[in-house]
């Protein structure tokens, strides 16, 4: 069973739910993916023994200009516009390009190789007996999450029971690869105006993926009756609701799970994960 | 001499364009036969990424010493000096009145980019 939490933005509290699920989650072992790799910071919150520490690299094309004729195919073909051609010499920006491998084919001189470029890294900790956390970290200066992503995806044990992935914020490409192959997700929002709106962002998204999902509204308590109107009216399932409070927040600062800090928390947490099993399971039987 | 210029238009009563990449053409004008010749640019208008790449490349391959324009990004400058191309900029300006200001001396060379990327 693969969960994944998303928000349509940053800062609704989708780290603080998804690491107090993967405590109550059951059967264990669970993993816990962060791929937000632009920022991660799971790792803040699960701390533990690194088992493993790898360097991720795409490859990009290297020209040897010695052969090259200046035909300009390669950088015709290149939809990124990763290559420009400049007489007889190949520039190519390496921020641009997606790896597609095209141009080397495309060569008619058969001057271009593929080189690694380095993006990022991919850790795995042990944090329990039954919890382990995998996260990415992106390169300074890389803009190319979604390879990196991939492989903190690839990276878990794909016959461990539950996977809970922590997704970046937004509705972008990374966001979707993140989500991609998820059994269930869940949407972490707000009840302010720009909270529904990022959650009708967010709840396109999943549909097109045509992934089972439920809504968790974070801070709830401030009157704000359009974010429940929206989900009535889209018949989106409201799977709990976290009350806006001071120990909630305090036991956050301290890099404390709520689950064993605020009372009553571990039952709402608890609920809400088997509503997402349900939600998965439901959709499997149709 | 020939000298590249961005431009919303086709004639050297145009504007000059201040975006570079996003420029709809691009006159290059021979100093020697004040002659002209317009190029159309308008594929890279809505291009997502590396518009100032390929207009870059565009306008190197017409064998021009320089080029004036609005602004120029980071990657389009870098192209346009790997080239040997040198950048002149110039704003709210006709396309006639750009090549007098550059054949009068009155455009300052530009030595690095002067704007973000994505411009
Ligand atoms: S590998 Fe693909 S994306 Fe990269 S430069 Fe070559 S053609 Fe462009
Ligand atoms: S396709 Fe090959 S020969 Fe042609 S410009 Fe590119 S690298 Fe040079």
């Amino acid at each position: 069973m693969v969960i994944a939490v998303a928000s349509g933005k940053g800062g609704t509290g989708k780290t603080t739910l998804a690491v107090n699920l993967a405590f109550v989650a059951n059967p264990r072992p669970v993993q816990v993916l962060d791929c937000d790799v632009e920022e991660p910071n799971v790792h803040l919150f699960l701390k533990g023994q690194t088992l493993e520490s790898k360097t991720v690299s795409v490859t990009i094309p290297s020209v040897d200009e010695e052969k090259c004729s200046g035909c300009e195919e390669c950088s015709n073909f290149c939809q990124f516009k990763a290559l420009v051609v400049i007489g007889k010499t190949v520039l190519v920006f390496p921020e641009l390009c997606h790896s597609c491998g095209g141009c080397r084919l495309i060569c008619p001189e058969k001057t271009i190789d593929e080189v690694p470029r380095p993006i990022g890294k991919v850790e795995t900790l042990q944090v329990q007996n039954d919890l382990l956390l995998i996260y990415g970290t992106l390169s300074i200066g890389v803009a190319m999450a979604t390879p990196l992503i991939r492989e903190v995806k690839n990276s878990r044990d794909h016959g461990a029971p539950l996977t809970v992935i922590d997704c970046p914020p937004g509705t972008s490409c990374p966001v979707i690869e993140s989500i991609k192959g998820a059994d269930v997700v869940l949407l972490v929002t707000e009840p302010t105006p720009f909270g529904l709106h990022d959650l009708t962002l967010a709840v396109d998204t999943v549909r097109v993926l045509g992934i089972p999902f439920g809504v968790v509204i974070n801070r709830a308590g401030q009157n704000y009756p359009s974010l429940y109107e929206y989900l009535e009216k889209e018949k989106i399932p409201l799977i709990g609701e976290i009350p806006l409070n001071r120990a909630v927040a305090q036991a956050y600062a301290r890099g404390d799970l709520i689950i064993n800090s605020v009372s009553g928390y571990r039952a709402k947490i608890e609920e809400i994960f088997s509503r997402l099993i349900d939600l998965a399971e439901k959709s499997k039987r149709v | 001499m020939k000298i590249a210029i961005t431009t919303t238009g086709k004639d050297l009563n145009s504007p000059l364009c201040e975006r570079f990449g996003r420029t709809p053409f691009f006159m290059v004008y021979d100093t020697e036969s004040d002659s002209f010749e317009v190029f159309d640019n308008s594929v890279n208008l809505n291009a997502p990424q590396g518009a100032g790449l390929q207009t870059a490349q565009n306008i190197a391959r017409q064998g021009v010493s320089c080029v004036i324009t609005g602004h120029c990004g980071p990657k389009a400058f870098f192209v346009l000096q790997k080239a040997g191309i040198k950048v002149f900029l110039a704003q709210n300006v006709t396309v006639k009145d750009a090549i007098a200001a550059l054949k009068d001396g009155k455009l300052q060379e530009a030595k690095a980019p002067d704007v973000e990327g994505h411009w």
